[in-house]
């Protein structure tokens, strides 16, 4: 138990570093593509990732960075990725979107909303035709929930009984437009993917280990029945939808929800919950935390000494042969 | 050995041949276990190769699609196959956005082989919506190629070699080719992807043809050889990518072009042959290229505006001997036991 609420620190803080260090580097204009950090919701991709076995398959969308660090994603490929440069897990074509890492099956992260949705539903049906016992992970933001290619989705994993954890992370906008805006008030996801015959439940909770349990508990579930489950969590993006900053002068999300949120931080919340507990010490959390800052110094040099592809590169690849 | 069979009954062989030499091979599609199988092209696939394989589907185009990317991102090859091209707009997410550039985004790490196939109507009031011939929107898509057999020889060689193409491969049929008949052999074999055929030799005319249109194309240039006109016919097969050799080195003979589409001519696959050849031969052309296709309208569905509305064999004579510069007018009535909106006098549609 001890050691798995050790690797759940490790991860969050592992994301929540990195991301920071875009964040902090991206002024620098070397990071030229799209980017949407996932500071304030490492707890969902470290609590899902950490709960599913290493060869299970995840696909995700234009916020992935948490995703595949927390599949355990080559942390020096993905900033790579992020700069252009050749050695990117993506060799250069795809950017902060488009993350891929086969080597632990994140099958890849894709830039339109809800586009991913269905192709890990495929995985899913490939999992069961092989009987391998593998389960696909799709993750999606609510604003996906709104997309038809989602109802379509949930439609053909409940008729065919497939292996798959639908994991919805609901941080009430999409873009600057809220809830309120896009969905009627009474609308229940949970409902209305119970009612098509996929198990849903809606989570608050953003201690990190909670959310693994939880997690844990209906992978197994999906596993064991072949049969898909939805988990919606609960969450809040901190930065900019898209980009390094922080945009709260904007004024298109209320002070007092900001507030909220940031107060009950999933990172603060869980370190004190680890100490109080005496799980791990303050100096423990210091060692994790030199471990994962060199490691992600020497991504970002990695990233920074790798050559950009050749202008030639854009011509190959457009067919496999 | 080798028998007569029809279009739609080669497309059934490639799909069984297929099933047959690979287990990843799977088949899905609305409908295609119903009592009709598509035109009977899915027929006893189901019987042969069981419902893990072979299986019906929702009404859900663009999630299927993705369904079938996934699926090939685990190594199985998808043929989807819908009952009209048009249904498939509702999945073009899926096909632009994922198919066609999956292995280009990703740097090459994955690739998708899926098949979809589509099936372009035509006559008994289609109308507009159940009768597009959509092949350029496709092909403008780096990442997607584009088939579109017109003998029964072809399609069932060019739909194996789609099936295990590492790429997204849009295989379109035409309603009116699919009980046309042709030799085709019994064993496995494969017809590259990309490559015209020349069907015709001749010195006078270079017909660039495709699909449906080549069929017309034929009846025109047997009526011109009697009246000593020789067309050389070249089939395309594939409308992307094309190889051009074939197309400019007939152009450097006969030093005349007809492109002939089962679509309106604007913003065509025949405007795009036209212009690439105007780039690289031109000099060689004595006269201005032409294009024979649809007007750039909807297609309508009445019987009475359908009328004379798709061009035909008497069209292509006409425009031949207007490129020819023969003034004189050359009596030809095709011999139409049957009405325009239909293929045969059997035709009853409905669809
Ligand atoms: C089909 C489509 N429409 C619009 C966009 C622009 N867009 C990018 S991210 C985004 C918000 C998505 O919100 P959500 O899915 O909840 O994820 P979040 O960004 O909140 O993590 C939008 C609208 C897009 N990428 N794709």
């Amino acid at each position: 138990m001890k050691n798995i609420q050790k690797n759940l620190l490790e991860k969050i803080k592992l994301i929540r570093m990195v991301e920071e260090e875009i964040s902090n580097k991206y002024f620098e204009n070397k990071m030229r593509c799209p980017t949407h950090l996932s500071i304030g919701q490492e707890a969902i991709s470290a609590g899902v990732c950490l709960a599913i076995n290493n060869n299970d398959y995840v696909v995700s969308t234009h916020r992935s960075h948490g995703h595949y660090l927390a599949k355990g994603g080559n942390i020096k490929k993905m900033i790579a990725e992020i700069y252009g440069k050749e050695t990117g897990c993506s060799n250069g074509y795809g950017g902060s979107m488009h993350l891929i890492d086969k080597n632990v099956n994140f099958m890849g992260s894709t830039a339109i909303v809800g586009n991913s949705i269905p192709v890990g539903v495929g995985l899913g049906v490939a999992a069961k035709l092989k009987k391998n016992k593998k389960i696909s992970t799709i993750f999606f933001g609510e604003a996906a929930t709104e997309q038809g290619v989602f109802y379509e989705s949930l439609n053909f994993a409940a008729l065919k009984n497939l292996p798959i954890l639908f994991i919805c992370e609901n941080n009430l906008y999409s873009v600057y437009s809220s809830l309120n805006e896009r969905q009627p008030k009474k609308r229940s996801l949970k409902n209305i993917s119970s009612s098509m015959g996929v198990e849903s439940i809606k989570v608050d909770e953003i201690n990190v280990h909670e959310i693994y349990k939880i997690t844990k508990k209906y992978a197994a579930k999906v596993r064991r029945t072949n049969k898909p489950v939805l988990i919606e969590f609960m969450t809040y993006r901190y930065r900019e939808h898209c980009g390094p900053n922080n945009d709260d002068n904007l004024r298109y999300r209320k002070r007092s929800e900001i507030n909220k949120w940031r107060n009950k931080d999933p990172i603060k919340v869980f370190e004190k919950f680890l100490l109080k507990n005496k799980i791990v010490t303050k100096e423990e959390i210091l060692n994790i935390e030199k471990k994962i800052y060199s490691n992600v110094k020497s991504a970002f040099k990695y990233a920074e000494k790798s050559m950009f592809p050749s202008p030639r590169n854009a011509f190959k690849n457009i067919f496999a042969d | 050995m080798q028998k007569t069979i029809t279009y739609s009954d080669a497309i059934n062989d490639a799909l069984h041949t297929s099933m047959k030499i690979d287990k990843k091979v799977i088949c899905m599609g609305l409908g295609i276990n119903d009592p009709k199988n598509i035109f009977g092209t899915t027929k006893n696939l189901l019987k042969k190769f069981g419902s893990n394989r072979v299986f019906d589907m929702p009404t859900s185009e663009n999630a299927m699609t993705g369904i079938g990317i996934g699926m090939s991102l685990d190594k199985f090859k998808v043929v989807i196959t819908h009952q009209r091209l048009d249904f498939i707009l509702l999945a073009m997410d899926q096909i632009i956005n994922g198919a066609a550039k999956w292995h280009y985004m990703f740097g090459g790490k994955d690739n998708v082989s899926i098949t979809i196939r589509l099936i372009v109507g035509r006559g008994w009031g289609q109308g507009p919506t159940h009768s597009q011939s959509l092949q350029s929107l496709f092909a403008h898509i780096p990442g997607l190629k584009v088939v579109m057999p017109s003998s029964a020889y072809d399609a069932k060689g060019l739909l194996i070699s789609s099936i295990f193409d590492k790429n997204p491969v849009i295989f379109i049929e035409h309603r009116w080719l699919h009980s046309l008949e042709g030799k085709v052999p019994s064993k496995k074999y494969l017809i590259p992807i990309g490559k015209p055929k020349k069907i015709l030799n001749g010195s006078h005319i270079t017909i660039v043809s495709m699909s449906y249109m080549t069929i017309e194309a034929i009846n025109a240039a047997k009526f011109l050889k009697k009246y000593n006109i020789h067309c050389e016919i070249i089939d395309l097969r594939t409308v992307s990518p094309i190889d051009y050799n074939i197309i400019f080195n007939s152009i450097k003979k006969t030093k005349k072009l007809l492109v002939l589409d089962t679509s309106n001519k604007s913003y065509s696959i025949s405007s795009e042959i036209v212009a690439k050849c105007c780039e690289n031969v031109f000099k060689h052309l004595l006269s201005p290229p032409k294009i024979i296709g649809l007007p750039n309208i909807p297609i309508p569905t009445s019987f009475g505006m359908t009328k004379d509305l798709y061009p035909e064999s008497k069209d292509i004579i006409n425009e031949i001997l207007n490129i020819m510069n023969i003034k004189q007018t050359i009596p030809y009535e095709k011999n139409l036991s049957h009405k325009h909106d239909i293929p045969h006098k059997k035709f009853k549609g409905p669809f």
